[in-house]
């Protein structure tokens, strides 16, 4: 399934701030755990990811540090800050708003099957 | 490991493409690197061999370029170069501070140097030893920064010695030319020293001159900077403490000046120096602007000359006009050489600067022709020889690289020729310059 560019742009905020929330994580780690949750079909790309971390860090909802990987190459962390848990709370709310608008027109366009066939 | 090999090479080679990117840091590149050798680490675990693996993680990391337009996007300011003159790693942090401390204190020995020399040395005698005083900061720092070997600060030191010497005994006539004329000339046998110290004794080396014939258009376009700064700066001041009733004017020219100016050649020649990989070139640009307007301004003075009947006043004045226009033509000529890429093909601007060459010898022609009647006339004065031998030595440079100029556009010489002709003709300035400073005085008896 292809979901479309800006609904993943919109997503990608939260997402990735929700995933730090769990816990400190540098750029791989975040995106595979992206394709996990979604089953794979939350595709970015993946190059993206790097100035979407960097301008949470300038906007100060991340913050990052310098580390090593196990086979001791430089990796840059990623940790959530207060500021950015504050608004992964608000974007929760804002996407709870969003998701049951459209909960509801889920179910009033609940046409029959056959209807649809025939436009299509 | 060898296996790898194949895959570490790829690697660097995707790493070097990416730091084309202005946009993307080395530190993103890190970043991302690390990311590629996880994501290649993944999927040869999945069974792809490296190559595949490579190329399959090279295509998920996405178009490079709408990566860097969103990193752009993200840092507006990459776009500027920007000018690290103390960077942040620990290693490269503690030389550049250490540098900055260099600079600092040969900037203030200079200043203190001067300042001392105006309290006990009068007049006359500073001002012809003003360049001895100040040109040994700026001197030890590039020994600091180049390492110089004790053979080579022997060998600026001899010269610099004589130098020293001969401002410092030859007894002048107060006031005479020939003590102006050694004033005028000690700084530039004194800035070939300079040229000595910045090429780390390597002064044969063509590309090693061309590279200080860069350096010194740089520090003067640096100088003038820091000049204006400066100058705002002391108005500013002079203005608010003028205004609360106080005198700041011996305090500018007996404290500010001789600490300034001085320091600020130093800290010109540390930026020059620090900026040199980050900053385009500033002085081949102003080198395009102004070839085209010299070129109406000589073309103008041409007619002038040529329909005025006859220099009404040609004295040594007009000669060293003349000589002013051909060091500027020959300074444009020297940065467009500095800044062009030797394997281009012959272009307009190319032309331009051979129209120039021609224009410029005309006028210096018409200028001399004048000039040689009068000298004729009323015979040789120090003034009168040293400008013309100036003129003398800048229509044989000026000559030679309008030859060699017009062979390259005709295809019968590299443009090699050229620069090479450039760079090695400046060291005959230096000596001339030493010739009249050491020989002059005696020649005309002090006078």
């Amino acid at each position: 399934m292809h979901i479309e560019k800006d609904l993943v742009a919109a997503a990608a905020t939260p997402l990735v701030l929700g995933i730090l929330a769990e816990g400190e994580s540098y750029g791989y780690a975040i995106l595979k755990r992206v394709t996990d949750m979604s089953g794979g079909r939350l595709q970015w790309t993946d190059g993206m990811l790097y100035p979407l971390l960097h301008r949470l860090e300038r906007l100060g909802y991340v913050s990052s540090a310098w580390g090593s990987s196990d086979t001791g190459r430089r990796r840059k962390h990623y940790a959530i800050t207060p500021t950015g848990r504050e608004v992964l709370v608000e974007r929760q709310a804002q996407w709870a708003v969003v998701a049951a608008a459209l909960q509801q027109v889920w179910h009033s366009v609940q046409t029959p099957p056959a209807v649809a066939e025939g436009w299509a | 490991m060898t296996t790898h090999t194949e895959l570490e090479v790829q690697i660097d080679q995707w790493r070097a493409y990416v730091r084309r990117h202005r946009a993307i840091s080395t530190a993103d590149v890190d970043e991302m690197e690390d990311h590629l050798r996880e994501r290649v680490a993944d999927l040869v675990a999945t069974g792809l061999d490296d190559q595949e693996a490579f190329l399959v993680a090279v295509r998920r990391m996405g178009s490079l370029d709408a990566v860097s337009r969103e990193f752009a996007s993200e840092h507006s300011d990459r776009l500027w170069k920007q000018l690290v003159l103390v960077p942040d790693q620990a290693d490269d942090a503690r030389r550049s501070w250490r540098e900055l401390a260099v600079v600092l204190a040969l900037a203030l020995g200079a200043g203190a140097t001067v300042r001392i020399g105006l309290g006990i040395l009068d007049e006359d005698v500073m001002t012809r030893t003003v360049g001895l005083l100040v040109l040994p900061f700026l001197g030890a720092y590039l020994a600091w920064k180049r390492q110089l070997t004790a053979r080579v600060l022997g060998v600026l030191a001899v010269p610099y010695a004589v130098l020293a010497l001969v401002l410092a005994l030859y007894p002048f006539g107060s006031a005479g030319t020939t003590l102006v004329l050694a004033a005028v000339h000690a700084p530039v046998a004194l800035w070939a020293l300079v040229g000595v110290a910045y090429v780390g004794g390597r002064w044969r080396s063509d590309a090693h001159r061309m590279d200080f014939a860069r350096f010194t258009g740089e520090l003067a376009v640096y100088l003038t900077l820091l000049a204006l700064g400066g100058a705002v700066l002391v108005g500013l001041t002079a203005g608010v403490v003028d205004l609360a009733g106080m005198d700041i004017e011996p305090a500018i020219e007996n404290w500010i000046l001789p600490f300034a100016v001085p320091g600020a050649l130093v800290v010109a020649a540390w930026l020059v120096e620090a900026k040199q990989d980050v900053v385009e070139n500033i002085a081949p640009v102003l080198t395009r602007v102004f070839t085209p307007l010299t070129l109406v301004m000589l073309l103008v003075l041409l007619a002038v000359l040529t329909t005025a009947g006859g220099l009404v006043d040609a004295d040594r004045g007009l000669l060293i006009l003349m000589d002013a226009i051909l060091v500027l033509v020959l300074g444009l000529l020297l940065y467009s050489v500095s800044a062009r890429d030797p394997l281009a093909r012959p272009g307009l601007f190319d032309g331009l600067l051979l129209a120039l060459l021609g224009a410029a010898l005309a006028v210096d022609a018409v200028a001399l022709t004048a000039m040689l009647t009068r000298i004729a006339e009323f015979g040789f004065s120090a003034n009168k020889v040293a400008a013309l031998g100036l003129n003398v030595l800048l229509l044989v440079h000026l000559v030679g690289a309008a030859v060699l100029l017009l062979a390259f556009l005709r295809g019968r010489r590299p443009f090699d020729a050229l620069s090479r002709w450039q760079t090695r003709f400046l060291p005959v300035y230096a000596v001339w310059a030493a010739v009249v400073v050491v020989v002059f005085p005696p020649v005309f008896g002090f006078e």
